[in-house]
């Protein structure tokens, strides 16, 4: 076994670790892999150029950016947002679990960008939150801060779990790629199904675990107060 | 007969288009990238055609093309886009004017792909399709697309070039990440003719009983999850890990479903991409955003989900990946 082309596997993990340019890092593994494994430049070439040009596929998706943007420009974010704000009213729980299943669905159609930690969870998902928390629970800075977090951390769950079951998505393409340059045709569409039951399982676990922390905030501060209670008792 | 070629050159010419709007305002870098990209959306089929007749040199300034765009990729800097309180108050009246409508184009996209994919099979002429099966999702979704565009256009009101004036300022907003995953899987095919994945396979093979299934499953799975916290990203680990184990040991040797494994592993990969700091603009951005005092919140809120479904996940694996 030769073991030097595995210096490509190290250009990247540490490429990746110091934050250099990703594309760059990639492009910088392939080549040293192939002087490694001793290639002579000229096949290295060809080899890099057929290799890209096999996986052009993977930019079929900029085809959906026309669409995207041109209804973007025509307020298809502001309409989303109005959309979200008509949730106001609703316990933490239920405004967030809602939260989590719109912006799964959205992702599996493809609408990945449409929310976002900067489009809708800064002015959106966590100040709602925090002021349906405060409908069953006083909240102080750390609780607060715990419920800006979780806002953040379903906006994270909602989207990566849902985005795979989309077919045009980089990942599903990328996968469908990887077994093609290996002989082994895949439909696209089977491997955005196979997504499925973990974009399930996902939903249910976090939906339970939003649940869970707002049983917490509610009973924390309600044991403070009876803690508290107790010890003016005792005094 | 529409193969998957004719919707390639629609990318090229749409990414041609990009290169002409960026050069026309001087980003000569975005320009460039754009146009060297094109190349093989264009010439692809005949310069795959010449290699295999012996010509190497269109495929060699492939890879050359490709070694500067890596290049032009790290010179780029990351341009926001000037947003204007009149832009916003046109959108927010435009929002109002549209309403749902807004969505339909969008979810055009999905729909009518799922729908042509569906009823391909059925369009013929003369007993030829006029689909070619073997590529239907791709060539699906670029019709899906340019019908999506259309339904855009006469839902908003807007002529054709609005549509590509908005597409490139999208195109130019992603810039390099848009190539990423192109760039991960060729470096994947490069991975595997230089014998990467046959190195990782012996190395593992060594370390773990490669007889077991059971045992490859969890290297492969646990294998995706700590690459991809090293790396912040699983699409990264996902060459490493496939060619390294998931396709040697996992597929070929142990007959594991390719579908299975490709997907529930890439989402394998993402419950570590919900553990790591290096996943900054999921992990550590958001905690600015919000102003936490603690940088690693969102982490910490997103933990016990991202276990319990690595559990879920690995369960899933071994439950439907062998049979």
């Amino acid at each position: 076994m030769n073991a030097w082309p595995l210096l490509g596997v190290a250009v990247v993990v540490a490429g990746f670790a110091l934050r250099r340019n990703p594309v760059l890092v990639v492009v910088i593994a392939g080549v040293v892999s192939g002087v490694a494994s001793r290639m002579n430049v000229g096949d290295l070439l060809a080899l890099l150029g057929t290799s890209f040009i096999s996986n052009r596929v993977l930019l079929l998706f900029v085809l959906t950016l026309p669409v995207i943007g041109l209804v973007e420009r025509h307020g298809l974010r502001e309409r989303a947002q109005a959309w979200i704000l008509g949730f106001r009213g609703l316990s933490l729980a239920r405004l967030l679990v809602a939260y989590l299943a719109l912006r799964q669905l959205f992702s599996m159609f493809g609408l990945i960008d449409i929310a976002g930690h900067a489009q809708t969870v800064r002015p959106l998902i966590a100040p709602m939150s925090e002021s349906a928390a405060e409908r069953t629970a006083t909240l102080d800075v750390t609780a607060r801060m715990r419920v800006r977090a979780l806002a953040a951390a379903t906006d994270n769950i909602g989207r990566f779990f849902g985005e795979d079951v989309f077919l045009a998505f980089g990942a599903v393409l990328l996968i469908q790629r990887f077994f093609e340059n290996q002989g082994i045709h895949l439909e696209p569409f089977a491997i955005a199904l196979w997504a499925l039951p973990t974009a399930i399982a996902a939903f249910v676990i976090h939906a339970l675990r939003i649940v869970w922390v707002q049983r917490d905030l509610n009973r924390a501060p309600a044991e403070a107060d009876a803690a508290k209670d107790a010890r003016d008792a005792a005094r | 007969m529409l193969h998957v070629e004719a919707i390639y050159w629609i990318v090229g010419a749409f990414l041609l288009v990009a290169a002409f709007m960026d050069a026309r305002i001087g980003r000569w870098s975005a320009a460039a990238f754009w146009a060297v990209i094109a190349v093989p959306f264009f010439f692809g089929d005949a310069i795959l055609d010449a290699m295999k007749e012996g010509t190497r040199w269109p495929a060699q300034a492939v890879g050359i093309g490709l070694v500067a765009l890596g290049v032009l990729a790290a010179r780029g800097k990351l341009r926001m886009h000037e947003d204007s309180r009149e832009a916003q108050a046109e959108r927010r009246g435009e929002a109002a004017r549209l309403g749902n409508k807004l969505f339909v184009p969008a979810l055009a996209i999905p729909l009518a792909t799922v729908a042509l994919v569906l009823s391909a099979p059925y369009f013929r002429w003369n007993a030829t399709p006029l689909i070619d099966a073997s590529q239907a999702t791709l060539i699906s979704l670029g019709i899906a697309c340019l019908v999506a565009l259309a339904i855009g256009l006469r839902v908003v009101r807007a002529p054709l070039s609005q549509g590509l004036v908005e597409g490139r300022r999208l195109l130019d907003a992603l810039g390099w990440a848009a190539l990423l995953p192109m760039v991960l899987a060729t470096l994947g095919s490069v991975f595997a003719a230089t014998g990467v994945g046959d190195a990782i396979a012996a190395i593992v093979g060594a370390v773990i009983p490669a007889d077991s299934r059971l045992a490859c499953l969890a290297a492969f799975a646990l294998g995706m999850v700590v690459f991809t916290v090293i790396m912040g990203n699983a699409f990264a680990a996902f060459p490493v890990m496939m060619a390294g184990v998931g396709l040697p040991l996992l597929v070929l040797r142990h007959h594991a479903n390719p579908a299975v494994l490709g997907s529930i592993g890439m989402l394998t990969g993402y419950c570590g991409t919900l553990l790591t700091p290096m996943a900054a603009n999921f992990n550590i951005v958001p905690a600015v955003l919000l102003e936490l005092p603690d940088q690693y919140g969102v982490i910490r809120a997103q933990w016990p989900t991202a276990l319990i479904l690595l559990a879920v996940n690995c369960m899933l694996l071994w439950m439907l990946v062998f049979r």
